[in-house]
């Protein structure tokens, strides 16, 4: 019987999503359904004076309208999940509806509930809120200094917490280090921007208590547990349904007040109620990622031993601790700082800071692009000033393959690695030294070419649940699966995790139909629905194949345990003589005397002649918790053509080679790979989420906000390589993230590699043409001196819209 | 306030009652229960709306409800009218084309449109067409070969002389589909 895993076979949840009949949260409608618009601030911070609600009270078809006034007693606050230790963060209220304040422009004032959408819209422009003005900023590092406007009376000069990790001795090994770099990074704030926007529909059976939600949610069991915090029910009132998710990128795991309302209203109301967010809602209210402003510095020897990394790092919150926010730019991302090399020497210092903008949570990667980038930019610096190939500066500091596990001086143990597989495959991909002689060529002409190359690991596959414990995660990080055989032989699995456009729903079919010798169109994999599945703990941190794809494995041994044991009860045989050969049992030495599972399966459910002491039916359940993270890791180079007139960048080709372990589905792996890499260089070259001093949101709509488009990216290259991880029973390494954590700095390193003799040192992200153009224009004037004294380092910081097309 | 307009869409004729400030995406998602069409900004960026009116992709976003009685509006639901997939949803589903799939209808409506009239495009040719559609998802590099599929499998369908979805460019009407049946033939 052949194997499905490491086949590439069409997504089972294809056909309804090509035929218009898949069903998001917004199209569903229930009997008596009503409608939810919220009113937002204006106003980055301000003091509301005043909230007139009466004419929109009585505007047709409004059924009720709610201030933070109204509902402060009667809801509590959005929790935040992620209670960072060792740590002295602070975790300011986060009121459904703001009632003294506004925090950011987006922060929720008042939610009215009608019979229509367009009413309920209707009537937000009816509203009259008096506010009091108050500065408000963005900008984490400005937020610090003294004069700062105050955002929380409770948290002084806006500092949500001061953590500290440090390995060895990095003061020491940068005091008498032969070489340092040093780089002033900001790395933009970005908007995840997934394309179906949020929504939540919330429906209340008065008799019963119970409350159903259905809510765009990467994490329903989540959702389950924060939305009784919020609504102060009991969880097993809550059934949480996520339906069909349009992506997440970690947008979609944070609680937001909206779906807490909703419910609270569909509650208070007695009728169901629907709110689904405008693009430009989402642009202000749903989290945005990233949002560092770094000073690190990397010390090592002439012959580039690396031997130390140091960091100073202003992480925005936003203007209030998001589900994971705190966790964000500490665990999952100075845990990481020394990648893939033997840095001996760490020592990182990370504010989060509250600031006048919408919360900061997990974006794709979360955390871990930061660090890859801020490592992958200064190994360029260090190669380029001690004058040594960027790639044989990391392959003479990468942990060599007999070193695993590996304990780094951060306390993170990797799980398994080749590093320089994955570089050696990645140069049999593209002849280096004769782009270097085009490169030199072309500059002759006037043209100038750029190579850039990173390598990276990842955490991935979240984690061990004592793990999350010790580190503040509110949560367990296990996932469950429910394998369930009807009578007939077919299969249903229900899982914990929450695919949105991961393709679960075939690859865990794929680990089930392994097991059980059968074609995958016997089993159907569900998920989303709490009221259906075990506890689990959702998708992202490329943690649900690892994870729940275990739990899967796991379930569906158990299964099969039980069924030879039904198997030689039937055919009076003894278990141990049993063969299990083309999907049937059979006695050894006697083939004939088979029984399919498919047979055993009907036997199971009927029970007529069970083995004495086996329960009937046959089903299992299992939850996975893995021993340790997994760490995929990988080599990728891309090339540049920069334009020094008009400082465009255009990307000539790039390359990946990624190690997730073994591939269940390589085209579902491709297709992760290729949005990564794509959302990274969104990233790299004209995402930023732009707000001016006052705190307005500049960058508010699709119109301004640019995210990458067909015609903008190359044909991809990619490859694999194949490294299992030991901490699960699938190898498997997790790839959802793999693209955006190295793509952004491999693209920097490539244009700062193009404008390297200026003096360029580095610029940043994203590069559009203004940048680029202002680089060039900046080290001309300084010839080949330093904007920073340390080469040209140019970064704009400010509230220009610049999106570059 | 409200208005009646009988719209063709998917070959029925369907009498709705609007309000004229109606968009179109809103009439075929709340009125006519075609969710299929998705919305997924409010600036007529994404192409998550996309529908054919009279055979050409148009943003449904973009459109009065009022402003299209009488026209021909296909919608992902109405693509392929015999059960049967159209070939670019095929394409998109053999060439992993999609992911979350919420851009998806709206992208397959464009590429219909676009291989209309450029039966047998180049990559570039395919990545310019479809600039008006956002993916997330992707990286947009197997929709590319799902299009490039569906082309060389429609170009196979012509010269067979099988009824392929699309008709070569030259007519004025250029709906892959029949015209829809008189009005009030529907609900």
């Amino acid at each position: 019987m052949t194997t499905l895993f490491g086949s590439g076979i069409k997504r089972r949840e294809d056909p309804r999503l090509i035929t218009g009949t898949a069903t998001y949260t917004d199209d569903i409608k229930l009997p008596g359904l009503t409608y939810a618009a919220i009113l937002r601030s204006p106003y980055a911070h301000a003091r509301i004076t005043r909230v007139d609600v009466s004419a929109a009270r009585a505007a047709p078809g409004v059924i009720a309208v709610y201030t933070g006034a109204d509902i402060k007693d009667k809801v509590a606050p959005v929790p935040c999940a992620w209670n960072v230790p060792n740590c002295d963060l602070k975790i300011p209220a986060h009121p459904l509806l703001a009632h003294d304040k506004v925090r950011y422009v987006g922060d929720g004032v008042a939610l009215v509930i009608a019979e229509t959408r367009a009413q309920a819209r209707d009537a937000i422009d009816l509203m009259d809120v008096d506010y009091d003005v108050l500065e408000g900023n963005v900008d984490p590092e400005k937020m610090t200094r003294a004069g700062a406007p105050q955002l929380h009376d409770d948290v002084p000069n806006n500092l949500a917490f001061t953590w500290v990790v440090a390995g060895g001795d990095a003061n020491k090994a940068f005091d008498g280090a032969e070489v340092t770099v040093k780089e002033r990074i900001v790395q933009q704030r970005v908007i995840p921007t997934a394309m179906e926007c949020r929504a939540a529909v919330a429906s209340y059976n008065k008799a019963m208590g119970q409350l159903t939600l259905w809510v765009t949610s990467q994490n329903p069991h989540i959702h389950r547990f924060l939305c009784s915090v919020m609504l102060q029910i009991p969880e097993h009132k809550i059934r949480v349904i996520s339906p069909e998710v349009g992506g997440g990128f970690g947008s979609k795991i944070p609680a937001y007040p909206d779906e807490a309302l909703v419910s609270f209203a569909a509650m208070d109301l007695g009728r169901p109620v629907k709110w689904a967010e405008d693009r430009s809602e989402n642009f202000k209210t749903t989290i945005h990622g990233r949002d560092h402003i770094e000073y690190v510095e990397l010390c090592g020897t002439k012959d580039g031993q690396i031997t130390g990394l140091r960091t100073t790092v202003y992480a925005g919150m936003g203007a209030y601790a998001s589900t994971a926010g705190p966790g964000i730019p500490t665990i999952l991302h100075g845990l990481i700082y020394p990648g893939p090399y033997t840095i001996p020497n760490v020592l990182g210092t990370i504010r989060g800071v509250y600031t006048a903008g919408a919360p900061i949570d997990a974006y794709r990667g979360a955390g871990r692009p930061e660090a890859s980038y801020l490592l992958e930019r200064l190994m360029d610096v260090y190669a380029r000033k001690i004058g040594m190939d960027p790639f044989e500066l990391r392959r003479k500091n990468f942990i060599a393959k007999d070193k695993f596990p590996y304990t780094t001086c951060t306390g993170l143990t990797y799980d398994s690695g080749d590093y320089n597989i994955a570089m050696d495959k990645a140069l049999t991909m593209i002849d280096v030294p004769a782009f270097r002689q085009e490169q030199a060529e072309a500059k002759k002409q006037g043209r100038r070419l750029g190579l850039g190359m990173v390598s990276y690991i990842e955490i991935c596959g979240l984690g061990p649940s004592q793990v999350a414990g010790a580190v503040g995660f509110g949560g367990g990080l296990y996932d469950s699966a429910i394998v369930r055989v009807y009578p007939t032989g077919v299969v249903r699995v229900y899982i914990g995790a929450k695919p949105h456009g991961q393709g679960e729903e075939t690859t865990f079919a794929q680990i089930v139909a392994d097991e059980f010798g059968y074609p995958v169109e016997n089993i159907e994999v569900l998920s989303g629905d709490t009221d259906n599945t075990a506890q689990g703990w959702g998708t992202y941190g490329s943690r649900s194949t690892a994870v729940c794809g275990s739990a899967v494995k796991i379930a569906a041994q158990r299964v099969k345990e039980k069924a030879k044991k039904i198997a030689a009860h039937l055919m009076e045989a003894n278990e141990a003589d049993l063969e299990w050969n083309d999907g049937k049992y059979s006695v050894r030495g006697s083939p004939d005397q088979a029984k399919t599972f498919a047979e055993v399966a009907l036997m199971a459910n009927l029970a007529w002649n069970m083995p004495a002491g086996v329960e009937p039916g046959l089903e299992a359940t299992a939850f996975f918790d893995p021993s340790n993270f997994v760490y995929p890791f990988g080599t990728h180079i891309c090339t540049v053509e920069v334009d020094e007139a008009t400082g465009l960048v255009t990307v000539l080709r790039y390359i990946a080679v990624d190690d997730c372990g073994p591939l269940i589905n390589p085209m579902i792996v491709e297709g992760q790979v290729h949005g990564g890499i794509v959302q990274g260089l969104g990233e790299a070259l004209w995402e930023i989420a732009v707000y001016d001093e006052s705190g307005q949101l500049l960058t508010g709509s699709m119109m301004d906000y640019a995210i990458p488009k067909a015609s903008q990216i190359p044909h991809l290259e990619t490859a694999h390589t194949h490294t299992p991880s030991p901490v699960n029973p699938l190898g498997i390494k997790g790839v959802g993230e793999a693209g955006t954590i190295s793509s952004a700095a491999c693209l920097v390193n490539a244009v700062v590699d193009a404008l390297s003799d200026y003096g360029i040192t580095h610029i940043d992200k994203p590069l559009t043409p203004s940048r680029v153009w202002a680089a060039i224009q900046s080290a001309r004037q300084h010839g080949n001196g330093s904007a920073n004294g340390n080469g040209a380092a140019i970064g704009t910081n400010g509230a220009v819209k610049e999106n570059g097309r | 306030m409200k208005r009646s307009v009988i719209l063709n869409v998917n070959r029925i004729a369907r009498t709705v009652e609007v309000e004229p400030r109606s968009l179109l995406v809103h009439v075929l998602r709340d009125d006519l229960n075609l969710t299929g069409t998705h919305i997924g900004c409010d600036t007529s960026q994404c192409g998550a709306c996309t529908v054919l009116i009279d055979g050409q992709a148009v943003k449904s976003c973009t459109q009065l409800a009022v402003q299209v009685e009488g026209m021909d509006i296909t919608t992902i639901e109405g693509l392929a009218p015999s059960g049967a997939l159209h070939p670019m949803q095929n394409a998109f589903w053999e060439k992993h084309g999609l992911q979350c799939g919420f851009c998806t209808p709206g992208m397959i409506m464009t590429a219909v449109d676009f291989l209309g009239s450029n039966p047998d495009p180049t990559d570039d040719e395919i990545r310019h067409a479809i600039e008006g559609n956002y993916c997330r998802c992707t990286g947009y590099q197997n929709i590319v070969l799902a299009i490039r599929t569906a082309a060389e499998v429609m170009r196979a369908q012509s010269a067979a002389g099988q009824p392929t979805s699309e008709p070569a460019g030259e007519s004025t009407q250029r709906s892959p589909l029949p015209a829809a049946e008189p009005a009030g033939a529907g609900v």
